[in-house]
């Protein structure tokens, strides 16, 4: 069969199919329902014009066609709405037990200089100049100051909302590229870390030295639980893609970092989420003057103990039934 | 085919009929990735203005949105447009997965926090590092995600381009290659100049012995009729 007569012959169904396919037919039950066939006659005519040596403009429409086809038929299904809640309750848990050995160094190269730094700048007044400029530490000091208006805030409302797109700006994003940059064997990931606990903790020394207590605990403790531990979790997730090119294993390392990078991303989910949380605690309850600080220490307290218990403790035996089967398939 | 170089991507789909499609490179990648640099500023341009003539108070709305242009456009388009955000629909782009499927959110997300690497230490140089050095053009997050950008390619050929030409059959049989030739000089000619039209025209013609045509007319008339015009 000469090219023309095909395509003469055909013409009218590709040109259905392509409306179909583009979204511009009205898809009803019937049409779907036959879709699969008709998408098979497509697959055979594009081989039919393949072998045939047809035109490439007709090869390339008709595979053009058969790709979109594919793609509807192959594509994800719009999944239930369980989805969502499956992570919530299991999903993030298996993900971080599956990589506690990421979790323990993360947080290894978090706390240690977080610690130590902050033991150096209570035994030492200039230590905190070290790493941060003095215009900042300034800045630092008079915030936390006690009996400073509120933090010199002006317009509550606005301020909050302020500080709640500036925390989602910029911590989400450096934890983003803190997991990022665990592409380049681990290294941007660890660097991250160890400079954050090291000024966190230089900036926590500091002030306890000066005696600023009674501002800066208040307000950190209800959103550090979250936002701390998030952070320790995004590095977590780097360090598993760092390891996977640096140890692959029997799998080839690009193997090895794409299996990495679908399991990491799973936690890089709940630290999305976590680090909202923390923004809106941050922005909406941390800051606010009216809260005495002893309700702040009591709810930062369960914000703690709550974290922790969801992240490690919750439901152990469902979480490992969970992984269970998600390794064997 | 497989052993030659091209940017053809193949794929086996379970009917038995292989898929190709035509991988992206880097200078249409920048240049879709330079209209939604575009977009987004102008979108932050805008509500930039607003939250200034709000008195500021907006401030925090406007790095929000910085947020979730910088992170989550890329992720909205390509899973729920198609794997085609603005720039690389004008560029007839796509982003699917290695198997030529849809992209779907957890690779689409890693492809995008990635994104990080691939702009370290700027501009994007170890994206294109990569991109030079792995064989489908895959970027790190790319090569993370499974992921691949195609051409869009729905072109076909036009017969009104060879309205002006009677079909001639040829004085022998020819080889499917010849065949081939012959067609593909007939349908894609356009792209070319004239006496770079002549001289392929030539060599394809000297295949056939017996003539006295002026070339191009001849191998046009030749693959019209191949074609099946009468």
């Amino acid at each position: 069969m000469k090219q023309l007569e095909f395509e003469n012959h055909y013409r009218e169904f590709w040109q259905h199919m392509e409306d179909l396919l583009d979204g511009k037919d009205e898809v009803d039950a019937s049409l779907i329902q036959r879709f699969p066939s008709d998408y098979r006659r497509l697959c055979q005519h594009l081989a039919v014009a393949k072998s045939r040596r047809y035109a490439p403009g007709l090869t390339n429409r008709l595979n053009y066609l058969v790709q979109r086809g594919y793609q509807k038929l192959y594509g994800q299904r719009v999944k239930d709405q369980g989805i969502l809640v499956e992570y919530f309750v299991r999903g993030f848990p298996a993900a971080l037990r599956r990589n506690a050995r990421y979790l323990w160094i993360a947080g290894a190269a978090f706390v240690l200089p977080y610690v130590l730094m902050m033991i150096a700048c209570m035994v030492n007044d200039q230590m905190l100049y070290s790493v941060m400029d003095p215009a900042s530490v300034r800045g630092m000091e008079s915030m936390y100051q006690p009996g400073a208006d509120k933090f010199g805030r002006e317009d509550e409302a606005a301020t909050d909302l302020f500080m709640f797109g500036f925390y989602i700006y910029n911590n989400i994003g450096i934890a983003f590229r803190c997991f990022a940059t665990g592409l380049f064997f681990g290294v941007g990931s660890l660097f991250t870390l160890t400079f954050n606990g090291v000024v966190i903790g230089g900036v926590s020394g500091h002030l306890t030295a000066l005696g600023y207590t009674e501002t800066f605990y208040p307000f950190v403790v209800g959103h550090g639980s979250f936002e701390l531990t998030a952070i320790v979790f995004s590095g977590a997730a780097g360090l598993k893609l760092g390891w996977a090119l640096l140890s692959p294993g029997r799998l080839s390392r690009l193997q090895a970092m794409q299996a990495a990078a679908s399991d990491a991303i799973k936690i890089m989910y709940g630290v999305f989420i976590m680090l909202t949380i923390a923004a809106l605690i941050e922005a909406f309850w941390s800051a606010s003057a009216i809260i005495p600080n002893q309700g702040k220490y009591a709810v930062g307290a369960i914000l703690w103990i709550a974290v922790y218990y969801y992240c490690f403790f919750f439901a152990r035996q469902e979480v490992r039934a969970y992984i269970a089967a998600h390794e064997s398939r | 085919m497989s052993e030659k170089i091209d940017t053809m991507h193949l794929v086996e789909t379970p009917e038995g009929t292989d898929l190709h499609a035509e991988v992206a490179g880097v200078v249409p990648r920048a240049l879709a990735y330079g209209i939604d640099f575009l977009v987004r500023m102008g979108i932050l341009f805008i509500l930039g203005l607003v939250v200034t003539f709000t008195g500021g108070k907006l401030g925090g709305l406007w790095l929000l949105v910085f947020f979730l242009l910088e992170w989550g456009y890329p992720v909205f388009y390509e899973v729920y447009r198609d794997g085609q955000s603005i720039g690389k629909r004008a560029f007839n782009l796509r982003v699917v997965s290695e198997d030529l499927t849809p992209i779907k959110f957890g690779p689409s997300v890693v492809r995008n926090l990635l994104r990080t690497a691939d702009i370290f230490p700027f501009l994007y140089i170890f994206g294109v590092i990569s991109m030079a050095v792995t064989t489908r053009f895959q970027r790190l997050g790319d090569l993370a995600a499974k992921s691949l950008v195609i051409y869009d390619d729905n072109q076909r050929y036009n017969m009104t381009a060879l309205s002006d030409v009677t079909p001639i059959a040829p004085t022998i049989p020819l080889s499917e290659d010849l065949q081939t030739a012959f067609i593909n000089f007939a349908l894609n000619r356009g792209n070319l100049s004239q006496s770079r039209q002549l001289e392929i025209a030539e060599i394809i013609q000297a295949k056939i012995p017996n003539h006295n045509h002026e070339p191009v007319s001849y191998v046009r008339g030749v693959g019209k009729w191949l074609l099946g015009a009468k």
